[in-house]
């Protein structure tokens, strides 16, 4: 079965595309043709049942499936028309301008501040201390953290809440200043409150970057997202406006799995 | 829990083995608390039994002479060049000192004796000393050295049973043919004459129940062996026999002799050993020890028994004397140790040291320290971090642990055919010891780094590598610093056991007298050397009974050694934590 590639509703410029992308894990596999266009400024959502295949796609698009030994991804990808599933591509470059948001807050056991100077300073962003200061509070402003940690910047990220990890985790993602910011499942760890904070955030970061972002949790795609890809069993099966995905789903899988019949 | 009966099945059957669970909860911290127990007691009798030998061995008894460097003597050749000093007679310098302490002391035999107070290798302290500050040719240098081994053992009361009995009588003593007349006006010696007949009364009984049992023995026997028996068992008849009569005879003195204590007359630098007692328990025959000739009858005397008979001791009573003399005239102290660590290994126990076997160690574990660790660690690191997960890196990480468990001595084979046969790295040398050791430490520091390396959570390589870091940058950025902590640990366990070990160090002459420590230097790491356990093995080895008290010495070091090790290693740790 071949996933037709599928195009954003709406009439905003394509940011990422993919084009029969299909990932195996030590000859097992896991992503099956998948073709799809994303727009830039928007919020995508990848939704779908277990192990469907949606982190392993997110994935591709930062070349994360590198670091894991047997991953084979074939297809094409790219950013802004350039090819990045390409050998010659630096994973490191590319991750430059593609952050990524775990499931689980992971600072590192640095200051907060290190923890956001750290992408800057090893890609050598700022020359001087203050230019460093700058992008750094930019970044947590634009994360929403700075007014809860302007004074005590030089504390261990690792002390602050489970929500607050995970907005100094963004912070420390556009710190760099990337393109796109993926963002795998990064509400499933807290609690509604913060998950509500991060979906603000969500919604804000949008103006700028373009997002995606993995979920399980329907109603979270429907409140952040302007676009859902609904995966099952490692294919593409149904792409299009969060509004038609949910209210009009074309699909039988699609509708079973947003009533809740299963996943 | 309610007194209401239980209507669930469930409950029911659960309250029925609660209480054999709570047993087993109970019997299993019962076991582990012996457990514990048992293990603190095993190490307090350790620690206890390793201190209480070795503390004796940190002071020493210093004898301080004043020694006449005359200028002919110390410099032969009278040009004060070196070569010239290196002849000096500084043996005799020595002897003339103690001659000179001791003048009454004229035959040959006991002026050897006298000279054996301190072992003649301090002539060549003497010269060093000479050497060292050529200014001090010609002047009266006063000089100290440590007293034999047996006799610093003596005063510190390790060697005899003694006792100093006080007297009542004014004592005179009066010169009669060769021996010396001890008289006091009280019964002095009467108490010490019935001890000395008991004493006589006792053997003589031990004689006759020894010859029962040879009679007893001997009655199913025939030939030549029962009749050597009988034989046998008549002399300790006789023997037992001739003790009695003497003693009965009621008249005539008791002798004493080397099987029985030495009883000594003291008074003012002068002491008489006594040779028989009479029995009115006021007289008694003796000879000069020290001092002689006739005194004012004094009320200042002191009777020194050593009960301990001369005959199963190794310092005479002569010795004693003579220690006991200098002592009281102040040239005797008893000072901190400092031989113990400014020299290395001498076959004469009080010049021995431990600074050979500390400098050996600590060269040694430089080399190992400095291949062990980063050998070690790079290659776990790439292990860990970089390499494929195939066949040939299984086969690598079994090899590892394998090699863990190889015994040290065949490391110590390996060392010698490659680094001293094929390499032609010299003999027992801190360098080669510390490859070797290096050798024995790597499985230990790549295993622990492993784990160290793998306990460092996943997200966090994640987290570094999605803002772009590269590999390198994440291991060293990250992933390191997390792990420091766990590697440290590692390290040191491996190189605990390294400064502990002995058996390669066998094959690669480590284990040896050497009788110089190496220099705290580079070209300390080629020289000759020895190292802590070493040192501990060869000394626990040594016929001198001093050496017994070194040996926990040194084992206390060594524990002092690894303890700073160990602190230092847990000072680090703590400053790697705090980075979070």
């Amino acid at each position: 079965m071949t996933d037709t590639p599928l195009n954003p509703p709406a009439d905003l410029p394509i940011k990422v595309t993919a084009r029969n992308v299909v990932v195996s894990y030590s000859g097992k596999q896991a992503l099956h043709d998948v073709s799809i266009d994303i727009p830039d400024r928007s919020v995508t959502a990848f939704i779908g049942p277990s192990g469907c295949g949606k982190s392993t796609f997110l994935r591709c698009l930062n070349r994360m499936n590198d670091t894991i030994d047997g991953a084979v991804v074939s297809g094409s990808l790219t950013i802004d028309g350039q090819e990045i599933n390409d050998k010659t591509i630096d994973p490191v470059v590319l991750r430059a301008s593609v952050g990524m948001v775990f499931q689980k807050p992971n600072p590192f056991p640095k200051s907060i501040y290190d923890n956001v100077a750290y992408g800057p300073r090893i890609h050598g962003l700022a020359l001087t201390r203050p230019e460093l200061d700058e992008i750094v509070e930019n970044a947590l402003r634009k994360a929403g953290l700075w007014d809860e940690v302007s004074d005590r910047l030089n504390h261990p990220g690792t002390g602050l809440s489970g929500g607050q990890q995970q907005r100094l985790v963004i912070a420390r993602a556009i710190a760099v200043n990337p393109e796109v910011i993926l963002m795998d499942e990064p509400c499933s760890a807290l609690d509604p409150i913060a998950t509500a904070r991060i979906e603000e955030l969500i919604d804000e970061l949008r103006e700028n970057y373009c997002i995606i972002i993995v979920t399980h949790s329907m109603q979270q795609a429907a409140r952040v997202s302007q676009h859902t890809a609904f995966f099952h069993m490692g294919h593409l099966v149904e792409y299009g406006s969060t509004e038609d995905i949910f209210t009009n789903p074309r699909d039988k899988r699609t509708q079973d799995y947003i009533t809740g019949r299963f996943g | 829990m309610t007194d209401t009966p239980d209507i669930s099945p469930i409950r029911t059957a659960v309250r029925k083995n609660l209480g054999a669970r709570y047993r087993a909860e109970l019997r299993f911290r019962a076991a582990g608390l012996g457990a514990v127990a048992a293990a603190v007691g095993i190490l307090i009798i350790l620690l206890s039994s390793i201190v209480s030998g070795g503390l004796p061995a940190f002071t020493a008894h210093e004898l301080a002479l004043t020694v006449d460097l005359d200028r002919e003597a110390v410099d032969p050749m009278g040009d004060g060049s070196e070569d010239s000093l290196r002849r000096g007679g500084y043996s005799r310098i020595l002897q003339s000192a103690m001659r000179a302490e001791f003048p009454e002391v004229q035959a040959r035999r006991d002026l050897r004796n006298l000279f054996s107070l301190y072992t003649a290798l301090n002539a060549t302290r003497l010269m060093d000393d000479v050497l060292e500050d050529p200014s001090l040719i010609g002047t009266r240098h006063v000089f100290t050295m440590p007293l034999a081994d047996d006799l610093d053992l003596y005063l510190k009361g390790h060697l005899v049973d003694d006792r100093t009995l006080s007297t009542n009588g004014r004592l005179t003593l009066t010169d009669e043919d060769r021996d010396v007349l001890v008289r006091s006006s009280a019964t002095d010696f009467r108490d010490l004459a019935a001890e000395v007949s008991r004493t006589l009364r006792a053997r003589a009984t031990v004689l006759e129940v020894e010859a029962d049992a040879l009679e007893l023995r001997a009655e199913g026997l025939t030939g030549t062996e029962a009749e050597d028996m009988l034989y046998e068992a008549q002399v300790n008849r006789r023997q037992a026999a001739d003790i009695r009569a003497t003693l009965d005879a009621g008249a005539g003195p008791i002798e004493l002799d080397g099987s029985l204590p030495s009883i000594i007359v003291e008074s003012d630098q002068r002491a008489v050993l006594l040779t028989s007692l009479a029995r009115d328990g006021a007289t008694a025959r003796g000879r000069y020890l020290l001092g002689g000739g006739e005194i004012e009858p004094t009320e200042a005397w002191t009777l020194y028994v050593i009960d301990t008979p001369a005959e199963r001791r190794r310092v005479s009573d002569q010795l004693i004397v003579w220690t006991r003399a200098l002592e009281e005239r102040g040239a005797i102290r008893a000072v901190f140790n400092t031989y113990l660590f400014a020299n290395a290994d001498s076959r004469e126990p009080e010049l021995a040291g431990v600074k050979g076997a500390l400098y050996g160690s600590i060269l040694t574990m430089i080399i190992t320290i400095m291949i062990s660790v980063p050998i070690g660690v790079f290659t776990a690191l790439y292990l860990e971090e970089y390499a494929p997960k195939n066949r040939f890196t299984a086969l690598i990480e079994v090899n590892i642990n394998n090699l863990a468990a190889v015994p040290s001595i065949v490391f110590g084979l390996l060392g010698l055919a490659v680094f001293i046969n094929a390499f032609g790295l010299p003999r027992s040398a801190p360098l080669v010891g510390g490859l070797v050791l290096s050798l024995m430490t790597l499985p230990t520091v790549i295993i622990a780094t492993r784990a160290a390396l793998q306990a460092v959570p996943q997200s966090i390589r994640q987290a570094a590598l999605a803002v772009g870091a590269s590999r390198t940058q994440t291991v060293f950025h990250h992933v390191l610093p997390l792990a420091a902590p766990g590697i440290l640990t590692g390290a040191i366990i491996g190189l605990a056991q390294a400064l502990g070990e002995t058996a390669p160090l066998l094959m690669i002459g480590m284990v040896a007298f050497i009788a110089d420590a190496p220099t705290l230097g580079l070209e300390g790491f080629t020289q000759p050397a020895t190292v802590m356990p070493v040192q501990v093995f060869l000394w626990s080895d040594g016929a001198e009974r001093a050496f017994q008290a070194r040996t926990g010495a040194a084992i206390l070091v060594l524990l002092a050694l690894m303890i700073g090790f160990n602190a230092l290693a847990i000072y680090l740790r703590r400053r790697f934590e705090r980075r979070w």
